[in-house]
């Protein structure tokens, strides 16, 4: 075949891509996108298969189908809030893939190396192994399988410098060496590349894990990139460029939503370390932990003197299913503590109470609401709210002065006025959802505790908000209860 | 000279039309998105299965195998969940 054929092949799968990738901007053509882009790499495996002679095909035949099962089977078992683990366990599948190609490239004596094939299998070996071991650590964090607090070593930063500088070292000493470098050189890389993961990834935690997640994302598409460049293949590059851009735009995104620059998530929690320590925050459930204490406990002693008490203060879900009636616009702020106390859905039957007594029901929706970028999403697209009701912040803020009830379900940190009213919080700067402008905001969260980011909230205190303090799904079902009466 | 030059000058182009391609995805897919764009990394199985063009000793038979299994189950997982949780979004109907 012509080099020229070569090329408008691989011309014909990036175009494939671009086509997948551009009917990925809405969700009416997404799944169409997807599909498109999986039939881009069978065509760039077919292509694969086309041009080389395969002298194992029953060894490759047999790992593929294994590989390919398991992967159909996991995919159609995982639930929708474990989403975030299940990604960040295929990111660091493709970074075992991508170290160990890399790995064998390297070592293979009938292999052509040239300097920059063994700079760049030396790279994808580095940043394939930290991809893995980042990854797996992110994924157990997500899956609850280890503490999900930021776990902070002494001397954190120094260590993880030391290893920074020490695997760069040994990879510039690598690459020098002719005509390859040795096994146990690449093996001490390994080594500390698979370290360097752990460490980046350990002390991150809580609400800072989809800035983590869209992170190894990127690196995941680098590793890729180099991947294909040692083995001189263009498909490799053009799709590992393509992931590591998405990965690079997820995290500006996450970091923007929070007002955090990248170093301060990665090793600003060494600097604050001290003020989060002493906060009481867990922080997957930081937003409201559902399982701690009993809603009717909480409800009995909820703070009824913050409520405005106009006549005999009436109890707050009185209060608050007066305000609900009398309502014609709700936008309703769902937080991770949602997700996590299975809420969601009685939150859609009481959206579909509210809407079949002909009120205005949005969903408000924060970048970093939940544990990946968009997957509040996902999650409230699951319990059948459609897409056109979720609403992004921009659009959402101006509009809060004219909502009636500003319903929060879970969420804190998002909502908490103090990140755009005070300067010397954690979390000052961070953009947030306007609740507080909202005539009213009932909140539906397990206690009075702070977010993740351990600064009260002032929304709690304000004359017009109501405190329905509890596990979220028994103080929802007492509003549809209510409702329905 | 000129092979590193194309291998640079395609990751460059790529990155940047991704870049503006991606940029422009809304807020409500990103999770779908990540998902997608994680399978589309493991495109390492190209690299994988190339390993095996050439004779190979047992060990690194053994390697490629392995990272031909965990590609394998990143791209088609990847693409499935995807398919999954684009699926279901929907429009409100109109009543």
């Amino acid at each position: 075949m012509g080099t020229w054929l070569n090329w408008l092949f691989d011309l014909l799968v990036v175009l494939l891509l671009i086509v997948g990738i551009r009917l990925f901007q809405g969700p009416k053509g997404a799944r169409a996108g997807n599909l498109i882009n999986a039939f881009a790499l069978l065509v760039a495996f077919l292509l694969v298969l086309y041009r080389y002679r395969i002298l194992s095909p029953g060894i490759v035949l047999a790992t593929l189908i294994t590989g390919s099962m398991v992967g159909v089977i996991v995919a159609m078992r995982v639930h929708m809030i474990q989403i975030p683990a299940m990604v960040a366990f295929q990111h660091g599948a493709g970074g075992v893939a991508a170290f160990l190609v890399s790995f064998v490239e390297l070592n293979r004596s009938s292999a052509y190396l040239t300097s920059f094939g063994k700079i760049s299998g030396i790279l994808g070996l580095i940043i394939g192994a930290a991809t893995f071991s980042g990854s797996m650590i992110a994924s157990a964090k997500l899956a609850n399988k280890i503490n999900q607090r930021p776990t902070v070593l002494p001397q954190h930063s120094a260590l993880l410098l030391a290893v920074a500088l020490l695997t760069l070292i040994l990879a510039v000493f690598s690459a020098f060496r002719d005509p390859r470098p040795e096994v146990w050189l690449l093996l001490v890389l390994l080594i500390l590349a698979i370290l360097l993961g752990i460490l980046f990834s350990i002390r991150i935690g809580g609400a800072d894990m989809p800035v983590l997640i869209s992170f190894l994302n990127a690196t995941a598409g680098v590793a890729a990139a180099f991947c294909g460049a040692v083995m001189q293949e263009r498909l490799l590059i053009v799709c590992g460029a393509t992931v590591a851009a998405s990965g690079s735009i997820l995290t500006h995104v996450m970091c923007k939503a929070m007002n955090r620059s990248l170093v301060n998530v990665f090793v600003g929690t060494m600097a604050t370390s001290t003020d989060r320590a002493t906060t009481p925050t867990i922080p997957p459930a930081a937003e409201a932990p559902p399982t701690a204490g009993t809603a009717t406990a909480i409800e009995a002693d909820a703070p009824a003197e913050i409520v405005p008490a106009a006549r005999a203060a009436p109890p707050p879900l009185e209060a608050a299913l007066d305000k609900l009636r009398k309502a014609q616009r709700v936008v309703i702020i769902p937080g991770y503590g949602m997700a996590l106390a299975q809420a969601q859905f009685k939150v859609v039957e009481l959206a579909r109470h509210l809407e079949r007594r002909g009120v205005d029901i949005k969903f408000a929706v924060h970048p970093v609401a939940g544990r990946m970028p968009g997957h509040m999403n996902v999650l409230l697209a699951e319990a059948e709210v459609e897409y056109d009701k979720l609403v992004e912040m921009e659009t959402i803020n101006p509009e809060f002065k004219n909502v009636d009830v500003a319903l929060i379900v879970g969420s804190c940190d998002v909502v908490n006025p103090a990140a755009i009213q005070q300067a010397d919080t954690p979390i000052s700067g961070m953009p947030i959802l306007m609740a507080h402008e909202a005539k009213c905001a009932v909140v539906c969260n397990l206690d009075e505790r702070p977010g993740y980011s351990g600064v009260e909230n002032p929304l709690y205190q304000l004359p017009s908000t109501i405190l329905l303090f509890g596990d979220a799904k028994v103080t929802l079902s007492g509003l549809i209860g209510g409702l329905t009466d | 000279m000129t092979e590193l030059l194309i291998m640079v000058s395609v990751f460059v182009l790529s990155f940047a039309i991704g870049y503006l391609l991606i940029s422009r995805v809304p807020s409500l897919l990103h999770t779908p998105l990540m998902s997608m764009t994680n399978a589309i990394s493991a495109v390492t199985i190209l690299g994988a299965v190339i390993l095996f063009a050439v004779d190979t000793a047992p060990a690194e038979k053994i390697l490629g195998a392995v990272a031909i299994a965990m590609a394998a189950f990143n791209v088609t997982g990847g693409f499935v969940i995807t398919d999954r949780m684009v699926k279901l979004f929907k429009k409100s109907r109109k009543e």
